[in-house]
């Protein structure tokens, strides 16, 4: 059942794209501005993991490694929002653009300094391990994946349906001056929204390295997930992680029918296509009204 | 009793001074209106009271109390809501969760209790659909509660933003040009909502409107501004015959009757 594993590798992949397409839209959608160091968040959440986590560095429980970085990330985004991007408020968005390219190169000199350039392995309880279905050998790490992003979205699902600050994130996102006569405090929403977009990055991240190793250049693959987003629709949060599953399934399907030299292109021609025949995107008009 | 105090409020903007030692106060349960022509300051102070505009001098006290410390989200928790001139609502959600998030500063549960929609936060729920749906009833917004705000008429937009400040249970309501874009019938309706406002709901109503037959209809007093200065306040009858009024509104070529 080599399609099957095939499936599974690739929305093991998918799910991360699908989790920082995720982030790159929640700052979207609330600030309009586009982050385009999430892909670099994600991996200095992985290597923050890491660096508690490992026997060679901090030596902490796996759990609680993942729970500091996540943590840690969050503080990150929130501070990042608070000392950086708040000052851009009302100002061109393609100065942010450019801020949080820029941001994103401090965050992959700062990790290559703090771990080297040389590939890491996170050390963590699935790595290796597989999973016997059948016939089919799965690897425990990319199921470990797929279930912790399902859970993931589902409580995302659940934050923004049911929560007070989860339905001001969307009131805000929807209209400033409204959400403020309310008595919603919009520039500390942006400041919570990034701070939920560096816990999901520091998740992708962790899941990323769970499977494979990492170094500081892994943060790059925020220009797929850039893809996924765009895919899925800019401004939509299932659009986001449809996009990221897409991109995530093309991947292998494309290296094992198609030359390596080609593979890597097809994501991106999908990206293309999906453009020029749905310009907003697979999912933008269809859930619009939702988050 | 007075509600709200503007002291001796000045703005200006770079060299241009959009109001000008502007004093006046509203009392509990009175429905106040400011006119004036158009760039005479109006909006300025709508801004100036709902925090979006710092004034350069002068005080504004709620209930005795300054306001200018706070946030324009903070002073929705002190029971003051307004509505926007060129409507500002949650276009992509329907009316009723439009008027649900106008209930934003009274929920209390925390997170955790809210995702697993917790006994307590059920009751709250169910508190605040109950006070949602009073608003609804008020209104007669029932036609419409589950559209989309985006698709609706003019006119009921104007009144579903109406819906979500009084959701809010504020005790003060600052009315952007309610009346502004109606129809004659829609404007006669306005003037029935504004009273019923006061009368039925208790709330204090501040309004910059430009339809004088409404503003005389329903108002106690009436403040006319111009130039960022107040040049009459009164009964609206004793403003409308005032000379520097009827000079305000002519030199601008605003006939007013």
């Amino acid at each position: 059942m080599e399609i099957l594993q095939l499936i599974v590798s690739g929305l093991a992949n998918g799910s991360v794209y699908g989790l920082i397409a995720l982030g790159f839209v929640l700052i979207y959608k609330a600030t309009e501005q586009v982050n385009f160091a999430q892909g670099d968040m994600m991996m200095l959440g992985a290597f923050i993991a890491l660096g508690l986590g490992n026997d060679s560095q901090i030596g902490a429980p796996f759990w609680l490694a993942c729970a500091g970085a996540i943590l840690a990330m969050a503080a990150i985004g929130w501070g990042l929002e608070r000392a950086v991007l708040r000052h851009l408020f009302g100002q061109p968005q393609i100065a942010a653009m450019i801020l949080t390219i820029a941001l994103g190169f401090l965050l992959r000199f700062a990790a290559g300094a703090i771990w080297g350039h040389d590939p890491l392995a996170l050390e963590n309880p699935v790595a290796g391990k597989t999973l016997r279905l059948g016939g089919t050998v799965l690897g425990l790490d990319e199921v470990a994946t797929i279930a912790v992003t399902v859970v993931l979205t589902g409580l995302l699902y659940l934050f923004f349906r049911r929560t007070r600050l989860g339905i001001a994130m969307q009131a805000s996102s929807q209209n400033q001056l409204a959400a403020y006569c309310m008595g919603i405090p919009v520039r500390r929403i942006h400041g919570s929204i990034w701070a939920l977009a560096g816990a999901t990055a520091a998740v992708a991240g962790i899941l990323f390295a769970s499977k494979g190793s990492i170094d500081p250049g892994t943060g790059f693959l925020g220009i797929k997930a850039f893809a996924a987003a765009v895919i899925g629709g800019f401004g939509s949060l299932p659009g986001a992680l449809a996009g990221g599953l897409i991109v995530g399934l093309i991947e292998p399907f494309a290296s094992r029918y198609l030359d390596a030299g080609y593979a890597q292109i097809v994501p991106y021609a999908v990206m293309l296509l999906v453009l020029v025949v749905r310009p907003h995107g697979l999912l933008a008009q269809v859930h619009a009204k939702k988050v | 009793m007075t509600l709200l105090e503007v002291e001796n409020a000045t703005v200006r903007f770079g060299g241009l001074t959009a109001l000008e030692d502007v004093s006046f106060r509203v009392g509990q349960g009175e429905i106040f209106a400011v006119v004036g022509p158009n760039g005479a300051g109006k909006s300025t102070l709508f801004n100036v009271i709902s925090r979006f505009c710092q004034p350069a001098s002068g005080d504004v006290r709620f209930e005795g109390e300054s306001v200018l410390g706070h946030s324009p989200s903070g002073i929705a928790g002190l029971g003051i809501a307004r509505t926007f001139q060129n409507i500002e609502l949650f276009d992509r959600t329907t009316v009723l969760q439009n008027l649900l998030i106008g209930r934003h500063t009274r929920r209390r549960a925390s997170i955790l209790p809210q995702i697993v929609f917790a006994p307590a936060v059920r009751r709250e729920e169910i508190a605040h659909r109950g006070a949602v749906e009073r608003i609804i009833d008020f209104l007669d917004l029932h036609p419409y509660r589950d559209n989309a705000v985006a698709g609706l008429p003019y006119g009921v937009r104007k009144v579903v933003e109406i819906g979500r400040a009084l959701s809010m249970e504020p005790r003060l309501i600052l009315l952007d040009e309610p009346a502004s874009g109606l129809s004659v019938e829609e404007a006669g309706d306005m003037r029935f909502w504004i009273e019923d406002i006061r009368a039925q709901l208790g709330v204090t109503v501040l309004m910059v409107e430009h339809n004088m037959s409404l503003v005389s209809a329903v108002s106690d007093r009436v403040m006319v501004l111009a130039d960022g200065r107040i040049i009459a306040l009164g009964a609206p009858r004793e403003v409308q015959s005032d000379a520097r009024v009827v000079e305000a509104y002519l030199g601008t070529g605003t006939a007013m009757r």
